[in-house]
């Protein structure tokens, strides 16, 4: 039963909620960004193209536990055919 | 004061608070998974190899890596490359090849465990004490660096910065145990590379991309010598002042074989692996990521050469260990900036938790369980791991200021490394593959190992020897320490009696160990560990070519 519940909570569940909410988050600012920011950041759309990298890294993250969610613990022996 | 102080605004603090309250969450949930000590100090060896080499690598990414690899970046130039790919790569593919059957093959459930089946337990009770007393010391060092950090950046008190980092680490590791502290390291993983990647890609448009930067660093204080990391080694007129045969024996093989080998704050990782190939593949997977972090950390070194008027000051707001801070003051607006600040802060929790969660098994496992209190139901060591978990973090807290009084952080690190970590490799490479090698030559060469390089560094503390640098002296300590204990080892070991055959299978070379059955999941060739070890130690060699 324990074992249940630790294979509900898989890493890239996590690492791919928190990296949605931080694509979210940078990317909105990134849209808000005036002259000033513009400027400090050399001309790059910086919060932007970041905010969108991670956002994309983190639905990719929530897509691979969709795909291929978490191994029965007890079958060992591989996750060949995945 | 003020100089390095960022302009932080609310959503900076908002992606900030996000990351401690999912850091906790991870710590509450990894909760649940425990039902017995191998859960909480192993994992209940059930993670896979991308989780472990993931966080085998985060592991070693703490604070002071970056801010030290980013300070020597721009003290010494392109030659601070050698930490990585040969200073680390090498080492970390020997590890999961050569090293890790015996480790994961025998069972063991700690470094120091290693060398009690090995040789005895005297070697075991000096390895594991001194291995707590290197973590404790090293999580203090990391503690005080976050809070300087945090005092600087955000104007945080330094107790503000020590007391919250302590305790979010402290939270997630005795609620959590080694399960915690490894999906957090993966996530930090993640987090540090969104943080600090910003910080090359403006600072390399800023300086015209990397022509634009090695011209700049041609004129620079550092001159050409800073863009080659060999042409300039036949002597010691280097930026490192150290020659080709000190950066190859010293840095590439003593120092980085003894780290990366023997150190079981990074081998813990791998340990927690679901199988043999999973194991074997855990510093491997760890070494493809570690090829390119220079570029977030050597290349930002040199951004802030070129570009932060005044870098290289004795002390105050310039010294070198601030080029990654000074960078994200200059050039990252809001948003970004509170990522990099996460990134940051996230890097000192994985340095440290890597540390109290090898000093919390090392303690319960090796000293407390083996010299103290035997036969305890399992719950009992569990409930022990968990206190020494908050005591190491307070002893932790209070060695903090034994860091302030050097000028740069990371050479303190290597200094210690050098005492503790290359006797050690010494005694594990011959234990490992001469089965002749006695119980008591363990102990001697592991002991007098480590007093040679004490009293070189002694010498140079007190500079009755002259060394061109700090670093080069961690070099020469460390060659010294090992080449002590290999004779030690090889002159004690025929007047002591050695161990028998039947108490050495899976722990020396040519004793039982890899079978067929081990080997099965490798078949695939990209399990398999050979093959991709060989790849990363080829790409690191390559990197080196246009830097040569």
């Amino acid at each position: 039963m324990e074992r249940k519940l630790a294979r509900l909570f898989d890493v890239r569940r996590v690492i791919g909620g928190l990296f949605v909410v931080y694509g979210v988050i940078v990317t909105v600012i990134g849209l808000l960004d005036g002259p000033s920011e513009m400027e400090k950041a050399q001309g790059v759309r910086i919060n932007l193209w970041m905010g969108l990298g991670m956002l994309a890294l983190g639905l990719l993250m929530l897509l691979w536990l969709r795909l291929n969610p978490p191994a029965e613990p007890d079958r060992k022996e591989s996750d060949q055919e995945g | 004061m003020g100089g390095l102080r960022l302009d932080v605004g609310l959503v900076d603090y908002l992606i900030l608070a996000i990351y401690f309250a999912t850091v906790l969450g991870v710590g509450f949930a990894a909760r649940r998974a425990i039902s017995s000590s191998a859960d909480f100090f192993l994992s209940g060896r059930s993670m896979p190899a991308w989780v472990t080499g993931l966080a085998f690598i985060s592991a070693n990414l703490g604070a002071l890596e970056i801010v030290g690899m980013a300070a020597n970046g721009a003290q010494y130039g392109l030659m601070t490359l050698h930490y990585y790919w040969i200073g680390a790569v090498p080492a970390m593919v020997f590890l999961g090849i050569v090293m890790m059957p015996f480790y994961y093959g025998s069972k063991v459930r700690s470094v120091p465990e290693f060398l009690r089946l090995r040789f005895n337990r005297p070697t075991h009770l000096f390895n594991a004490v001194s291995f707590a007393v290197a973590q404790v010391l090293i999580a203090g060092v990391n503690l005080y660096a976050l809070a300087l950090i945090l005092q600087a950046l955000l104007g945080w008190q330094l107790w503000t910065s020590i007391v919250v980092g302590a305790v979010i680490v402290l939270s997630y590791i005795v609620l959590g145990g080694l399960s915690a502290a490894i999906y957090n390291e993966v996530l930090q993983f993640f987090v540090i590379i969104a943080g600090l990647l910003p910080i090359t890609i403006i600072g390399l448009v800023k300086v015209g991309g990397v022509d634009g930067l090695f011209d700049k660093v041609r004129a620079s204080a550092l001159g050409d010598g800073g863009l080659h990391t060999w042409s300039t080694t036949g002597g010691t007129d280097n930026p490192l002042g150290a020659s080709w045969i000190g950066i190859v024996f010293g840095l590439g093989f003593v120092l980085s074989f003894g780290y990366w080998t023997t150190n079981f704050a990074e081998v813990q990782r791998a340990l927690s692996a679901k199988d043999m190939s999973a194991a074997r593949r855990t510093p491997i997977i760890g070494a493809f990521p570690k090829l390119l972090i220079p570029a977030v950390t050597v290349i930002p070194g040199l951004i802030a050469l070129v570009t932060v008027q005044g870098l290289g000051a004795e002390d105050g707001d310039y010294v070198y260990n601030n080029a990654i801070p000074l960078l994200m003051r200059d050039l990252l607006p809001n948003g970004v900036l509170g990522v990099a600040v996460t990134g940051l802060v996230a890097s000192f929790m994985a340095g440290m938790a890597a540390n109290v969660s090898g000093f919390n098994t090392v303690f319960t496992y090796d000293i407390w369980q083996t010299y103290v209190r035997k036969d305890r139901d399992d719950a009992y060591y569990v409930r022990v791991g968990r206190v020494a978990t908050v005591a190491g973090i307070v002893v932790g807290i209070g060695t903090a200021f034994i860091a302030a009084g050097f000028d740069n952080i990371m050479n303190y690190i290597q200094a210690l490394f050098s005492l503790f970590n290359a006797p050690l490799f010494a005694t594990f490479i011959v234990g490992m593959f001469w089965k002749r090698m006695s119980a008591w030559a363990g102990f001697w060469s592991l002991f007098l190992g480590f007093l040679a390089a004490f009293a070189l560094y002694i010498l140079h503390l007190t500079e009755v020897i002259k060394f061109n640098s700090d670093l080069e002296q961690s070099f020469w300590g460390a060659g010294l320490a090992f080449v002590t204990a290999v004779v030690v080892a090889l002159l004690i070991t025929p007047f002591t009696p050695g161990k028998r055959d039947d108490e050495l299978q899976g722990l020396v070379y040519g004793m039982g160990g890899m079978t067929g059955d081990v080997l099965a999941a490798d078949r695939v060739w990209w399990r398999n560990p050979v093959l991709l070890g060989v790849i990363a130690v080829v790409l690191a060699f390559a990197l080196y070519i246009p830097v040569w």
